[in-house]
């Protein structure tokens, strides 16, 4: 008797099933917390402690979740925009290159004029900063489309170009002459900062854009015939060019998009929570929001939800840094985990599980 | 010792966590499997090495070890992607951040600290040679490595084995109906893809750079996977483009010593921009990538 017949088959639903769909985030995220808290256990950590720190304090102080939503914002952003890509089959993991050149851009207006006033500043940096990551993302573009290269291997390079690229900046030229030799920039001038929306907290205007943009990103993909065209070179290539639909089109609007809305987010990090252009700009935010724009079904609605969670158990996992000594690498763990375990709840969307009847086991 | 023998002497041992990697990868690819985790396999790989070695297991077992890690978290990713039949891309993406992350979680306690790499062992003659004299003083593991090659490459060219995971790469219906297990040689395909890339992660800890600091795999794992395409899944190819970025690594330093007024950080990003330069020039002949390409690629296998 064979092995295989103890293996159950996976058999395609006729059609993709509503509840699978709607579980298959929490019933991941449930998965994921169990298989970490499994491994702080072996590591000799109090499983109480991890989880109160990690998934409770995060929403137990006015303080804790305002800094929640701000780390909601940029993965907020960033994933909204990759969420198109994916949806379109266009695979940009490099946003964290974009992120970090919106950063960049933004920060030559305050580094440049640093004596310039006015309430134009803060929206000058934003938008030059989404220019600045569609530049870098159009890099990708422009080598996908005419050179006919791999997006996900040219973009990934491209972010650890940028990151050497930030590094020359401000160990060079941008380094602050009175920053005591740290590599970072001088401290922006006031109107450099986006406005804050709570006193008292960091949370600033760039998370409303963020909430606005989420719903920008709805109408156009479930509304718009530009958004129609893109799903459709996603899902079935040939059908979008029997239509007339250009490939090359498409990939040019995903990445161009992804490059914006990461390259906003990298520019709203430095004229918010940072005030300055330093070499930790970004805590991974390219990468985590990957993660997100997957978490929350590519669709724009669940990723304001999954932007949300990412964001707590980021915070959570700094939490449980100082009260549970748990190791901050433990958060990118448990993020490579979730994503997994989505991926193996979201095939159940489409497929069912057939265990073998006890009459197919005997020997024929 | 100038510039071109510095370069000649390091290029192989440079090469080797490349070449490993992509090796690897050459077979997942080549049974039409698209893995993207090779960097977090190779970091998984290479803190497993790293404390094996530090702990005063000895590189033998610090390889088979990080081999057999690799090959089990690749694992992981056939289950999810072959067995659920889940997107590649994003499977291989969450492994990658997952290895990365147990590498970290891992490596904490032994951020910069050092350990004995191997011994050179030189050609009796050959290694004498004036210039290219450097070329045959080897550690052992290169010299396995080179020996890896020939063996992948006499797999593909010659023997059943090879031909089984082409067709199941290229046709899997039709490997299917001539009663090839599709799905069974491609796991096994993912397992020693990972294994490779556990290794690679092992010499780049342990013997080529034997301190331990986090993210030191730094890029090489895409790097390796990118060499696939440069070698057009030819192992001869693969083997050349891991030569090259084993040289151009080596370049950056050889910059620095000769006093070359360039800024670090570009010499840092010399094989990034490498990359992405050559993997334009290559893409762009899309006849050459079409008949070399593995067919079905990436896509999942359904009977």
């Amino acid at each position: 008797m064979s092995m295989t017949h103890f293996v159950p088959n996976l058999v395609r639903r006729e059609r993709a099933s509503r509840k699978a769909m709607l579980l298959a985030p929490p019933l991941a995220l449930a998965a994921a917390i169990l298989l970490n808290l499994a491994l702080y256990v072996l590591m000799g950590r109090d499983p109480a402690a991890v989880v109160h720190a990690m998934l409770l304090e995060p929403f137990l102080s006015w303080s804790s979740f305002s800094e929640v939503l701000l780390k909601t914002g940029p993965l907020l952003l960033i994933a909204q925009g990759l969420a198109i890509g994916f949806r379109a089959k266009v695979f940009n993991i490099g946003a964290e290159g974009q992120f970090i050149l919106g950063a960049i851009f933004a920060s030559a207006i305050p580094i440049w004029f640093p004596q310039a006033t006015g309430g134009w500043i803060w929206p000058a940096m934003l938008l030059i900063g989404a220019i600045g990551g569609a530049l870098w993302a159009g890099i990708t573009a422009f080598w996908r489309v005419r050179l006919n290269a791999n997006e996900i291997l040219v973009s990934l390079m491209l972010s650890l170009v940028a990151a050497q690229l930030l590094y020359y900046l401000l160990l060079g030229p941008w380094k602050d002459p009175n920053g005591f030799n740290f590599p970072q920039s001088v401290m922006f001038q006031y109107d450099a900062m986006v406005p804050t929306l709570f006193a008292g907290t960091r949370v600033n205007v760039s998370l409303l854009i963020a909430l606005a943009l989420s719903l920008a990103a709805w109408v156009f993909m479930q509304r718009s015939f530009m958004g129609y065209k893109l799903q459709v070179g996603g899902l079935a290539p040939r059908a979008a060019g029997y239509a007339g639909f250009s490939e090359g089109g498409a990939i040019w609007l995903s990445l161009l998009i992804g490059g914006f809305a990461a390259g906003l987010a990298g520019a709203a990090e430095v004229a918010g929570p940072l005030g300055q252009l330093q070499r930790s700009i970004s805590t991974g935010y390219g990468y985590s929001a990957i993660i997100v724009a997957y978490l929350g079904g590519l669709h724009p609605i669940g990723i304001v939800i999954s932007s949300l969670v990412m964001a707590a158990i980021s915070i959570g996992g700094d939490n449980a840094m100082v009260s549970a000594n748990l190791p901050i690498a433990a958060v990118r763990v448990f993020q490579g985990s979730l994503l997994l375990a989505y991926l193996v709840a979201v095939a159940f969307v489409r497929y069912r599980l057939e265990w073998p009847q006890i009459s197919a086991r005997s020997p024929s | 010792m100038n510039a071109v023998e510095f370069i000649l002497a390091g290029m192989l041992a440079a090469a080797t966590p490349f070449l490993l990697a992509a090796l690897g990868e050459l077979v997942v690819e080549r049974a039409g499997v698209l893995n993207l985790g090779v960097e977090g396999l190779m970091a998984f790989g290479a803190v497993i090495a790293f404390i094996i070695v530090y702990h005063g297991g000895g590189h033998f077992i610090a390889f088979i070890a990080a081999g057999i890690c690799g090959a089990l978290l690749s694992l992981v990713f056939a289950l999810i992607a072959l067995g659920f039949r889940a997107n590649q891309v994003a499977t291989g993406l969450a492994i990658g951040i997952l290895g990365q992350g147990l590498s970290a979680l891992f490596g904490k306690s032994y951020e910069s600290l050092t350990v004995k790499g191997l011994p050179k062992i030189g050609i009796p003659g050959l290694a004498d040679l004036p210039v290219i004299g450097g070329l045959f003083v080897q550690d052992s593991v290169v010299w396995l490595s080179l020996l890896a090659t020939l063996c992948i490459w006499a797999t593909f060219a010659f023997t059943k084995t090879g031909l089984v995971i082409r067709a199941v790469g290229e046709n899997p219906k039709a490997a299917h109906a001539i009663g090839y297990p599709v799905i069974a040689v491609r796991v096994a395909a993912v397992a020693f893809g990972g294994m490779m890339a556990g290794l690679a992660g092992a010499y780049a800890s342990v013997v080529y750079t034997p301190l331990w600091a986090d993210g030191m795999i730094a890029g090489r794992g895409w790097i390796a996977i990118a060499l696939v395409v440069f070698g057009t899944w030819l192992t001869g190819r693969v083997f050349l483009g891991a030569c090259l970025f084993g040289a151009v690594s080596l370049m950056s330093l050889a910059a620095q010593t000769t006093g070359l007024d360039l800024p670090s950080q570009l010499l840092s990003s010399l094989p990034y921009i490498v990359t992405i330069i050559v993997l334009g020039i290559i893409s762009a002949d899309r006849r050459l990538l079409k008949l070399n390409g593995v067919a079905s690629l990436g896509e999942p296998f359904e009977r």
